[in-house]
């Protein structure tokens, strides 16, 4: 209270003092923001599980036993079950979500840097430079996402490397479209043409005055798509065009533990549960991030 | 002294040249098709006629008001003078120098001397700026190092009358309009110009901060030496801060003249009609019909001859046939209207009265 105070009724004498920063006032709205913080710190928990596996996980994911398959949850030295092959399942979740995160967060974080370049390019210059890029990009649209994952992993042969490209190329329109309209809409408002009257080139009134106005939706279209990314990622393991067994990662867990549902339905659906967590995480994040942005609500 | 300064453009011309003269200006939008083959021709290319043919000059140390209705290229002409968009045609020669032409100022130089106040106070600065960083980014943008740029801004802030501890870190939400639109300015001077344009500057504002914002332009106008280009639909605004009108009808000029002479003697019908609509203060003039019927023709295929003919009183049929010229109206050179009834030479005395059904008789 005293902190707002202070900020309402700077005397003259002290030097200028930055109202609340921007992005100081969107983590306060943030730290009120229940929901939002409880899937940052689920999130957060299953990252740092990742990180430190070999730390944590009880057994070595690898090492399996023909005679200890497809223990129930709760059975004894194997919290979670084991699989087909009698690896234990806690170590094998903790260990898939190296290879699940990575897959559902580095294909998107490559598609932002890509997207946002392209579509503020796009949208910035306008005209005929904007039409040819969009009306290339829209070819992609021609294609639903999974099919279009899946042609081109396909076409590149499995692989993790193909896997995080050809998940890219798939999210690169997407982001890019969203990085247009928004600056789109940016460039014809009144600052950018004081800006221009400055006579500042076009790449200082990009970096300074554009960016810094684009960027906040583009962030948080893409937070989003991480959801559908690991998905897509988890179908393309499913399809065996990603991660290649014994591997740990959640979706070829999924296709591995499929012939299993009948026996041990809880086990078999344990790796779809943490795919569905883990989106359903980045997409409430992602709307949380969305609304503390929106200064003026 | 900084570099900003040492390189801004000297009184070259003396008192007597123009600062700024436009000559032939003229801009047409084309209209763009509709429909799913947008660039399959369906017929000649229609264009919007937003600016067409407007030459006036600009004293140093003036105040030019231009009026006019809505849609009447007021601030398409602000814009192309600020060379924010390309002209079709026409020239603008700065203080004797041609701007952007070969031989003539660079557009850097040229935006350096002129700078320009949008109508919107809250579009035109950039809401994830401070002041006080909005202030300093043209500076910085002309090579200034950013402390010197801060300064700088500081010291307008509060030539403006914003305390630059109080307002140099908020972002323009934080701010009133009047208070936006005082930032607005400071930005503009930021580089020291000699030409402001003031699109509509006031015109959002409500009365009383209105007053206020006019007077601190005439301070600096004083201060600064500064020429104004003052665009506004407001006539009494017009009236009390400008020393020469200028009025713009469906993208051309139809008069120019001394406050005096235009809002005394217009002698262009549409002058008359416009100055008529004004309110009176005095309940016993209280208007009892509206002095201009219709809405201006559509600019995309402004009527031939008179523009103004199809909503005029006086008009008569050498109206359609020939488009007036601009003509002196008094010994100084200062008075102009584009209007046949001060022709003699037009022919419009012995011409047949023209049936008009838009005008009020």
């Amino acid at each position: 209270m005293s902190l707002a105070l202070d900020a309402g009724s700077t005397p003259a004498t002290l030097p200028a003092q930055r109202s609340r920063g921007y992005w100081s006032r969107v983590l306060r709205r943030l730290s009120r923001d229940p929901v939002t913080l409880a899937c940052a710190a689920i999130l957060l928990l299953i990252l740092l599980a990742a990180v430190f596996a070999p730390l944590i996980a009880p057994a070595d994911p690898f090492k399996g036993s023909m005679i200890k398959r497809l223990q129930p949850i709760g059975a004894e030295g194997f919290l979670l079950g084991t699989d087909e092959l009698g690896r234990d399942m806690l170590t094998r979740l903790i260990y898939g979500g190296r290879q699940s995160l990575l897959m559902g967060v580095l294909p998107v974080v490559l598609a932002f840097g890509i997207g946002t370049t392209i579509g503020v390019i796009a949208g910035y210059v306008g005209g005929r430079v904007n039409m040819v890029i969009m009306r290339t990009l829209d070819v992609f649209y021609a294609f639903p996402s999974v099919l279009l994952a899946v042609a081109i992993s396909g076409a590149l042969g499995a692989g993790l490397n193909n896997c995080l490209l050809a998940l890219t190329l798939v999210f690169v329109p997407q982001v890019t479209r969203v990085a247009e309209s928004v600056t789109t809409q940016v460039r014809q408002l009144d600052y950018i043409e004081a800006a221009r009257m400055s006579g500042a080139g076009p790449w200082m009134i990009v970096r300074e005055q554009v960016l810094g106005n684009v960027l906040g939706p583009i962030f948080v279209y893409s937070t989003g798509l991480i959801s559908v990314c690991m998905i897509l990622a988890s179908g393309l393991s499913f399809l065996g065009l990603g991660v290649k067994p014994p591997e740990p990662e959640w979706g070829l867990m999924l296709n591995t533990l499929r012939p299993a549902i009948f026996q041990n339905p809880l086990v078999a659906a344990l790796p779809g549960a943490m795919i569905f967590i883990t989106s359903i995480c980045f997409n409430l994040l992602a709307d949380g991030i969305r609304s503390a942005m929106d200064i003026r609500s | 002294m900084s570099a900003l300064e040492q390189s801004a453009v000297a009184d070259r011309g003396g008192p007597a040249q123009p600062l700024l003269s436009v000559k032939g200006l003229q801009k047409h939008f084309p209209v763009r098709e509709s429909g799913a083959l947008p660039w399959v021709k369906k017929g000649p290319a229609r264009k919007v006629h937003a600016v067409d043919g407007v030459d006036f000059a600009v004293a140093k140390g003036e105040t030019l008001g231009i009026v006019g209705e809505s849609g009447c290229g007021k601030s398409t002409t602000a814009r192309l003078i600020a060379r924010l968009i390309d002209a079709d045609q026409g020239s603008l020669v700065f203080d004797g120098e041609g701007v952007a032409e070969f031989g003539g100022m660079a557009l850097k130089d040229y935006r350096r001397n002129l700078q320009m106040v949008f109508q919107d106070s809250f579009a035109s600065l950039n809401p994830r700026l401070t002041m006080e960083e909005a202030i300093a980014f043209g500076p910085r943008a002309h090579g200034l190092p950013a402390r010197e740029a801060s300064a700088r801004a500081r010291a307008l802030l509060a030539r403006v009358g914003l305390a630059p501890e109080q307002f140099g870190g908020r972002y323009a939400h934080e701010l009133s309009g009047g208070q936006r639109q005082r930032v607005n300015i400071a930005r503009a001077l930021a580089f020291e110009p000699r030409l402001l344009i003031l699109d509509e500057a006031v015109a959002a504002l409500d009365k009383s901060v209105q007053a206020q914002v006019l007077n601190l332009l005439r301070e600096l106008k004083e201060e600064r030496g500064l020429t104004y280009l003052f665009i506004s639909h407001d006539l009494h605004v017009v009236r009390y801060f400008s020393d020469r009108v200028m009025v713009m009808y469906l993208g051309q000029v139809v008069e120019i003249g001394a406050v005096e002479a235009i809002y005394g003697a217009a002698r262009h019908p549409y002058t008359s009609a416009l100055l008529s609509a004004v309110p009176s203060m005095d309940p016993a003039n209280r208007t009892q019909r509206s002095p201009l019927a219709g809405d201006p023709p559509n600019p995309i295929d402004p009527p031939a001859g008179c523009r103004f003919r199809d909503r005029c009183v006086h008009a008569r049929a050498v109206c359609a046939e020939q488009a007036p010229r601009m003509l002196p109206l008094d010994a100084g050179g200062r008075h102009f209207a584009r209007c046949h009834m001060n022709d003699l030479a037009s022919g419009y005395a012995s011409s047949a009265p023209a049936a008009n059904p838009e005008a009020v008789q």
